[in-house]
């Protein structure tokens, strides 16, 4: 048994293993900021996507066509090499965030899930019923109340399920950061192929965190969707 | 800051180079997303025959790819590819140094991502066959493989082709990312002009517009061939 733990404990799976885990850390913080801000914005460019204020509804929509069209990896070099070569933008406040890699990272990831989001929740709020409306606009609900109680609660619960394959797509998308210089859990896996040159080993122990990251991002949206469909659940 | 007068043809410029590396791009995704729907196909056969085992493997091969991030699988089939057909080479007894090049791995590496969404979208279009169908074929005393080619078929392209279509911009936006292979297409194409040049943001927006012209154009058609499929049924 001993021998077996140590046959286990020296293989280079395990070691890496633990190499990469110390990016774990990166990778959550680069979600933690990007998420909570792309959900806010999304909900709020979906809001201005769907308005009657013509100029507001086509800009949005020709910045969704815009990062929708071209490849994350396009718009995270354009943030990273793109605008720091502009001398202005070096000049001014903006550099203080742009010269991180980080910031970018965050910049770009958020700039990329608020056009998925919001195509996501327009979908959302273009499906619910006008009579729901129409119900809550007799009862005496100015708008706002009728954005609040009816339009965001019933649009969000039924795109649940699509927001989150956009949320396991953004756990993907942060690997993209490490192209940056950013150490995550893929950068930190590209530095110990290059140091063991074992390339299977260092990428298949940085897969298994990445997978066990996207299960528990799964349970979450699972998780959710129970708690906010109380009226479609099997058994109370 | 821009230097957009860098992308005329010929020796002065980088257009021509530009050209072919969006070539190159769309030549990897064609690639990729064929053999992707081949091996789609049969990851949706291993699913929908009545084999544990081979649902298992099915499964688990989709399940993963699509839990880990898309560098990673290319990054694991560039620098581990070559150990691995070097390994298999070594059975028959080839025992000198391989190595594939870098449009052959690009093309497996999209297109192992690219089957797993694939074969999603084809298993969905099938499970839209109702079985009568197929009995109704068999009734008419038709073999196995003409109700595959004319009856399964048309009805899987036809329910399938919304899916494929965004499969298709999920391929073209994920070659990309095979820049990091050091094969020349656009996003690699801007890098080393940026290089050159000293001036990323005119090449990278470049790079950005290209991709945009792919993408609308080939949305636009799959948008044809969607109403060409389509005729005879409402939408």
């Amino acid at each position: 048994m001993n021998e077996f733990l140590s046959i286990i404990q020296n293989s280079l799976i395990f070691k890496n293993f633990f190499l990469v885990l110390s990016g774990l850390d990166n990778t959550i913080l680069l979600l933690s900021i990007s998420l909570p801000l792309g959900f806010v914005l999304a909900l709020l460019f979906a809001l201005g996507r769907v308005s009657k204020i013509v100029l507001l509804s086509r800009t949005i929509a020709s910045y969704i066509f815009i990062i929708r069209g071209t490849p994350l990896l396009v718009q995270i070099y354009l943030i990273y090499f793109g605008l720091g070569s502009v001398k202005f933008i070096r000049e001014s406040f903006l550099w203080y965030a742009l010269k991180e890699p980080f910031w970018c990272g965050v910049i770009a990831l958020t700039i990329n899930t608020v056009a998925y989001g919001a195509e996501i929740f327009r979908g959302g709020i273009q499906s619910i019923e006008k009579s729901q409306v129409e119900s809550g606009l007799s009862l005496g609900f100015g708008k706002f109340l009728i954005l609040r109680k009816i339009i965001l609660p019933i649009a969000i619960r039924k795109v649940l399920p699509s927001y989150g394959n956009e949320l396991i797509l953004m756990v993907k998308a942060t690997s993209l950061v490490s192209l940056t210089t950013y150490m995550e859990m893929t950068g930190i896996a590209r530095k110990i192929m290059a140091k063991t040159f074992a390339p299977v080993e260092a990428f298949i122990a940085a897969g298994i965190l990445y997978l066990f990251l996207n299960f528990l991002m799964v349970q979450f949206v699972k998780y959710l969707e129970w708690k906010y469909n109380p009226h479609l659940r099997l058994n109370n | 800051m821009f230097k957009f007068d860098k992308l005329v043809f010929g020796d002065a410029g980088w257009g021509d180079e530009f050209l072919i590396a969006t070539l190159m791009t769309l030549l990897v995704s064609i690639l990729s997303m064929g053999l992707g729907l081949f091996l789609a196909i049969i990851t949706v056969w291993a699913k929908i025959i009545q084999n544990g085992i081979t649902r298992f493997i099915a499964n688990f091969y989709t399940t993963v790819i699509r839990g880990v991030p898309e560098l990673l699988v290319i990054y694991l089939i560039f620098f581990g590819g070559n150990a691995v057909v070097m390994s298999i080479a070594k059975v028959f007894g080839y025992n000198k140094y391989i190595e594939l090049n870098a449009l052959t791995i690009a093309t497996i590496a999209i297109a192992v991502i690219s089957a797993t969404y694939s074969s999603e979208v084809l298993r969905a279009a099938y499970l839209s066959i109702s079985k009568g169908q197929i009995e109704a074929a068999k009734a008419l005393g038709m073999n196995k493989f003409s109700i595959f080619f004319k009856v399964i078929t048309p009805q899987v392209i036809r329910h399938a082709l919304p899916g494929i279509g965004n499969v298709w911009q999920i391929t073209l936006k994920d070659t990309s990312l095979i820049s990091v292979t050091g094969l020349v297409e656009i996003m690699r194409q801007s890098r080393i002009s940026s290089n050159v040049e000293h001036s990323p943001l005119t090449f990278l927006i470049t790079a950005a517009i290209l991709y945009l012209c792919l993408t609308t154009i080939s949305g636009r058609v799959f948008k044809t061939l969607e109403v060409n499929y389509s005729k005879g049924f409402s939408a």
